[in-house]
């Protein structure tokens, strides 16, 4: 078990952990969805010294599908992000990426390479940095020192950059420093950075949170635009949001899965009612 | 935001002046050694006092350059630069000694410390170091792949923040104690000196100390054309993400550990070719090079003239030099006082240093 991060906010501890998982390349080409699934987690332990975190969490993802993730504060939500995209290793259990990647024996750098993005619960951009340059550095290209040390934008890249800032809504603010952004603009950019690596499956923790109903709303309709297209999975406690998106929600209370319908179902479920009104 | 600080800097002087101020200071860089070899009796001779200090302190900015680089703008603070700098210096060093040849006086093949040890052979790591291009290449190469090594163990294990501050420091502390031994064979704490040639010409004649001044400007020049280049880049930006979000640059796919590696490798040679320049031009090169103090004291080169600029680190190598040559003959004892409180006042009201003052200065007016 190693978690190398502080988990909510994507923050570095000083001292870690040694570096952990095979850096060989991946060719995300050989993604293999065949029997429909593009993630599928089986039986996930982590443990906090001697509290777990995930208890025998079993999910799948189906590929084209938005998949809303619900449950009460700190019912691991997060850690199951962290495990799926490398940052977390798990004490037990799989997590499969189509049906032949194991993405517990890879680090952060080559998940996101062979397809899954990731949007931490804590906005976080390159503040120095101005929002074009933010998506710039997370476009889908070779990201050895090499390539970097040479890269000149082309002009398909910069097309696909006023592409992505024109989804995002930030064209007029595409000269600014991303620290200077609200904190709506810094989850969309944070987004839009997430488009621009053009990856399979997406991993979205609590997108909406500090946006105003008008941003929010835009926002469900650009996670509407992106479902069939990617696969996603958004964790959520705006249940209005999540009505807006979702088709199927699951409920995840005490690290592992309490429930799976409709939002009506789960809703009226009395366990569900009770994890939440219990506290 | 710290990448356009000299961008600013140029924009509030304007492009014209900036670049009157540049040439400015390029054209009297040029000039003093050049003045240096008018007679004495001229009276705008440069005595090789003032050459020496002043070439030390372009020795030193280049190093706070290089410190910039891999602190200012990749976030990692060393506080063992010193070691790489004076690795380079003793590279430079054992040629400069192996030149003496038998005028030393001992009168022998070996380096005087070696007689007075009662050695009769070189030790094997001595070997090649009579040829200039040998130990040209070790200048390269000793800080090169130590940094490498120590840099490869350390990012690979993800070792960051105070931890890493705290393990270079710890190194070129380990360093200093071995070469304050006798044993080692690099002369123990008197380190190397009294030397008489190198290439052949004398090493105190004033037209030897005018070129080793041009070689240590146009180091410098070199030094701060490529971090231009190199920080406007993608790299470049890529090195402030590493510093600013480095778990955001991992989940964007990007491997953070080459890219602090080439940066730190890159540094460390920079400062290892400066400590070759230096060692000639000052006459001597020991351990105390590589004490804990030295390193610490280019960092706070970095922070009084502005991290994550490239002019700041060589305003404040200069400053700061200039300062302490006057102090170390005006008020020796309350030096470390001084630097100390400078430290403390730069790190309290003015973050981005020297460079921080002037661009606001600069933008109010
Ligand atoms: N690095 C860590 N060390 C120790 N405990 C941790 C760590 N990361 C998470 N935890 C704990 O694991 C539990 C699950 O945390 P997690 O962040 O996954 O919850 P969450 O469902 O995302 O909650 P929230 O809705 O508040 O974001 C919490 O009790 C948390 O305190
Ligand atoms: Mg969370």
């Amino acid at each position: 078990m190693s978690p190398r991060t502080d988990a909510a906010t994507g923050e570095d501890f000083g001292w870690e952990g040694e570096a952990t998982g095979l850096a060989r390349p991946v060719d995300a080409s050989q993604l293999d969805t065949r029997h429909g699934d593009i993630l599928y987690l089986d039986d996930i332990t982590v443990s906090f010294d001697g509290f777990r975190a995930l208890n025998k969490l079993t999910l799948d993802i189906a590929v084209g599908e938005l998949r809303c993730i619900i449950g009460p504060n700190g019912a691991g939500k997060t850690t199951m992000m962290d495990v799926i995209t490398g940052k977390t290793r798990p004490d037990a259990g799989t997590a499969f990426f189509g049906q032949t990647i194991d993405l517990t024996r890879l680090n952060e750098p080559t998940i996101a390479q062979i397809g899954i993005g990731r949007k931490f619960q804590k906005p976080t951009v390159f503040e120095a940095m101005t929002v074009a340059e933010n998506l710039e550095i997370a476009l889908k290209t070779d990201k050895s020192v090499w390539a970097s040390l040479r890269a000149r934008l082309s002009g398909q890249q910069r097309d696909r950059i006023d592409e992505l800032l024109g989804l995002i809504r930030l064209g007029e603010q595409r000269q600014r420093e991303a620290g200077l952004l609200s904190h709506g603009q810094k989850q969309w950019l944070e987004i839009g950075m997430l488009l621009a690596q053009e990856p399979k499956l997406l991993l979205l923790d609590e997108p909406v949170a500090g946006m105003t109903d008008a941003e929010t709303e835009k926002t469900a309709e650009l996670l509407l635009t992106l479902k069939g297209k990617h696969s996603l999975m958004v964790v959520e406690h705006d249940m209005a949001f999540v009505g807006a998106i979702a088709e199927k929600v699951t409920v995840l209370a005490e690290g592992s899965v309490l429930a799976e319908g409709s939002l009506a179902q789960v809703q009226a479920d009395e366990r569900v009612i009770e994890v939440y009104l219990g506290r | 935001m710290h990448q356009p600080y000299s961008q600013r800097l140029i924009g509030a002087l304007g492009p014209a002046q900036a670049r009157l101020l540049g040439g400015l200071a390029l054209a009297s860089l040029v000039a003093l050694p050049i003045m240096h070899l008018l007679p004495e009796s001229h009276a705008l001779h440069v005595s090789a006092y003032t050459l020496t200090l002043a070439g030390k302190i372009l020795c030193y900015a280049i190093v706070a350059l290089a410190m910039d680089l891999v602190w200012g703008y990749t976030g990692l603070l060393s506080l063992g630069h010193g070691l790489f700098f004076a690795l380079g210096g003793y590279g430079m060093g054992m040629y400069l000694m192996r030149q003496i040849g038998r005028d030393g006086n001992y009168q022998s093949d070996l380096p005087d410390f070696m007689v007075f040890l009662d050695w009769k052979t070189l030790p094997w790591y001595w070997q090649g170091t009579d040829s200039f291009v040998w130990s040209m290449l070790l200048v390269v190469l000793v800080p090169g792949l130590l940094a490498l090594g120590f840099g490869w163990l350390a990012f690979r294990s993800r070792i960051k923040g105070v931890y890493f501050s705290i393990m270079t420091q710890a190194l070129t502390f380990a360093a200093m104690l071995l070469f304050f031994r006798n044993e080692t064979g690099f002369g123990g704490n008197n380190g190397f000196t009294d030397f008489k040639r190198i290439l052949g010409f004398p090493v105190a004649a004033p037209a030897t100390r005018a070129v080793l001044f041009l070689l240590t400007v146009l180091l410098l020049v070199l030094a701060l054309y490529g971090g231009w280049k190199l920080t406007r880049s993608k790299f470049g930006r890529i090195l402030t993400a590493v510093r600013d979000a480095e778990s955001r640059l991992m989940f964007c796919g990007y491997n953070p550990l080459g890219y602090k590696l080439f940066i730190w490798v890159l540094s460390a040679v920079i400062c290892g070719v400066a400590g070759a320049l230096y060692v000639p031009q000052v006459g001597i090169i020991n351990p105390s090079e590589m004490s804990p103090g030295n390193s610490i004291e280019i960092a706070i080169w970095v922070a009084v003239g502005g991290r994550g600029t490239l002019i700041g680190p060589l305003l404040g190598a200069g400053l700061i030099n200039l300062a302490k040559s006057w102090f170390t003959v005006a008020f020796p004892e309350y030096w470390l006082f001084f630097l100390g409180f400078l430290f403390i006042a730069v790190t309290l009201f003015l973050p981005r240093g020297v460079m921080g003052l002037l661009t606001r200065k600069g933008a109010s007016t």
